[in-house]
């Protein structure tokens, strides 16, 4: 580093850029065991489910009447349910379930409300007030009971379930967005990208956007905690993909008939539901810890 | 005061009317005649324009929309389809039990989160912090149905301290209450989990404040300084989350209702959805709507209250 030269001019020029805050939020989530083990679990659920076709001991809709309501251990590790089905194979078929629907339903959220937020807030005056009386409006719904009419309205299948669940969690990434643009809009970068003549689209998506990307992507992995606890509860009401396809919400739904004969039905995939939705919320809470301001010098 | 306390009953009108639009506006942007959608496929089409006389829904849309508005307003939410009985006899007639549940869960969840958040941040960083916090951790991560199923297989089924079936006689005070333990536990865990949360925050932030420590210098017993000196002043972000929770346990109530086969609001709703109960569902969520916004409007008040600097901005 002899090359660095004493002028600061050039000093300047030569000195690495600062990380940006979302790869410094990264470097201190690292650094926290509860952040790291709650990722470990995400990732072990994420690999079964991409390895589902391959990993599954059976086929998750093989019917074996004779071995039917089978308690674990023996050939089927977690048991059988009522139709002679591997547990376990349908635990790790319904992890994708789970999974999908939670992460597209939530990456609308973010893509939809995000925008809404920004756009809002970048235009400001009475419009800004219409758009956030209405989310005002959509967050006064409890979200599960929002889901639950949507869902019931629309006709349960994989499309309408994500297109519920990203409806309650529309408002909240609006509210998120909208804050910090406010204050964004307001600052020297800004004005200057107007004075030379940049489009308004082009100042919010190239100038506003990469400024509050992290505290959308925070928010989003805090949502998807919820998310996949919705999608849950509305299968389990029984609003969720139709069977045979297995869900964890679903499979808990049976599990529950069946609770005084085969109490291991619901308790292996409500277990699953838990371990996800624990998972996603310590990863959340340490990158929120790590990226508030408040917090980030202690 | 008692400006303050019409001037926030008046801003809760327009985010009323703005929410009765809203559910207007959902029953209808539904693909499909609800008329087919009520009688099915195979309805001939005299019986789908009788349904559809009856529902008003052959009148302009503006028509319905008035006299939508206009019966909302006056508690009138029409009658059930299936049941033929005023949508408000139904609700009314399980509110009781949808009301016990969920009163006494936010008291269970604010009578365990707000002690525990206070210890957890008079030992900040110790093992009592560090268990409180991993327990909040769980506690949010729980599904009601999975907490709910779990306590039944616990209390109810192996250890039989609880009854499987939770509807209760209203009028035998004892069963009641010996009925609502578990579903009140269950409802109230992810409610108390969050207030431990928010407490051991706002407390942090409150006991590190001067005035603490100008009422520790004046020789005030440290047990006031903090219940009374520090929780007063952390007391805005828990009525906060307190009254947030109040409509995220409205919409877990069903599945508690579920879980343990009571009675309630919820159970209502999941019928109405299965069994097409257009009119019903529409007067449900107008009232599940009307609940939050009163809740929402009592939260403003209690603001007001604790912290009078707020009736003057």
């Amino acid at each position: 580093m002899s090359a660095v030269s004493d002028d600061p001019l050039v000093a300047a020029e030569v000195a690495p850029p600062p990380p940006s805050p979302w790869k410094r939020a990264l470097g201190k989530a690292r650094s926290n065991p509860t952040t790291m083990i709650g990722a470990l679990i995400c990732l072990l659920i994420l690999a079964g489910a991409v390895l589902a076709p391959w990993i599954s001991p059976y086929d998750p809709a093989d019917q074996d009447i004779i071995n039917r309501l089978q308690p674990p251990g023996g050939d089927y590790l977690l048991g059988t349910d009522q139709f002679g089905r591997d547990i376990l194979s349908r635990l790790l078929w319904g992890a994708r379930i789970s999974l999908s629907v939670s992460l597209s339903a939530i990456l609308a959220a973010m893509v939809i409300g995000g925008a809404i937020g920004m756009v809002s807030g970048y235009i400001g005056g009475r419009f800004d007030l219409f758009v956030m009386q209405v989310m005002d409006v959509l967050l006064s719904f409890p979200s599960l009971i929002l889901g639950l009419i949507v869902v019931a309205l629309l006709g349960p299948d994989l499309v309408n379930l994500i297109v519920a669940i990203a409806l309650t969690a529309i408002a909240p990434f609006a509210r998120i967005a909208r804050a910090p643009t406010l204050a964004l809009k307001e600052r020297a970068f800004v004005e200057a990208g107007r004075a030379l003549g940049y489009s308004h689209t082009r100042i919010i998506f190239r100038h506003i956007l990469p400024n509050i990307t992290s505290e959308v992507m925070v928010m989003a992995t805090l949502w998807l905690a919820t998310a996949v606890r919705v999608e849950a509860s509305l299968s389990f009401i029984g609003l969720g993909v139709k069977p045979p396809t297995p869900t964890w919400g679903g499979m808990t739904r049976d599990g529950f008939e069946n609770i005084l004969d085969a109490p291991w039905l619901a308790v292996f995939p409500g277990i699953a539901i838990l371990l996800l939705v624990l998972g996603l919320n310590m990863v959340g809470d340490g990158l929120r810890d790590a990226t508030d301001p408040k917090l980030r010098n202690e | 005061m008692f400006f303050f306390f019409v001037r926030r009953l008046l801003a809760a009108v327009p985010t009323l009317l703005a929410v009765l639009t809203l559910v207007f506006v959902i029953v209808r942007i539904v693909p499909g005649d609800p008329a087919l959608v009520i009688l099915g496929d195979q309805a001939t089409p005299e019986a789908a324009a009788a349904l559809r006389q009856r529902l008003g829904l052959d009148r302009p849309l503006w028509e319905q929309y008035v006299s939508f508005i206009g019966n909302a307003l006056t508690g009138d939410f029409g009658t059930s389809l299936v049941t033929g009985r005023p949508v408000l006899d139904e609700v009314a007639a399980v509110l009781p039990h949808t009301i016990d549940l969920t009163v006494a869960s936010m008291i269970f969840g604010v009578a365990t989160g707000v002690p525990l958040g206070i210890w957890a941040a008079l030992h900040r960083n110790r093992a009592v912090d560090v268990a409180a916090r991993i327990l909040s951790l769980f506690g949010l991560s729980f599904p009601v149905f999975v907490s709910g199923i779990f306590a039944l297989l616990l209390f109810s089924l192996h250890w039989r301290l609880f009854p499987v079936i939770g509807s209760a006689n209203l009028d035998d005070l004892p069963d009641r209450l010996h009925k609502l333990v578990l579903p009140t536990v269950t409802l109230g865990l992810i409610m108390a989990a969050y207030i431990t949360r928010v407490t051991r925050s706002a407390m942090l932030a409150s006991l590190s404040e001067d005035y603490i420590r100008t009422a520790r210098a004046k020789g005030v017993p440290w047990r006031r300084v903090v219940w009374v000196h520090g929780l007063r002043n952390a007391s805005l972000p828990i009525v906060t989350v307190v009254g947030l929770y109040v409509g995220i346990l409205l919409g877990n109530s069903v599945l508690t209702e579920i879980v343990f086969n009571r009675p309630g609001l919820g159970k209502i709703i999941v019928g109405a959805l299965n069994q097409r109960d257009y009119t019903m569902l529409q007067g449900l969520m107008v009232i599940y709507c009307f609940l939050i916004v009163v809740v929402n409007a009592v939260t403003d008040l209690l603001y007001g209250v604790l912290d009078p600097r707020v009736q003057a901005a």
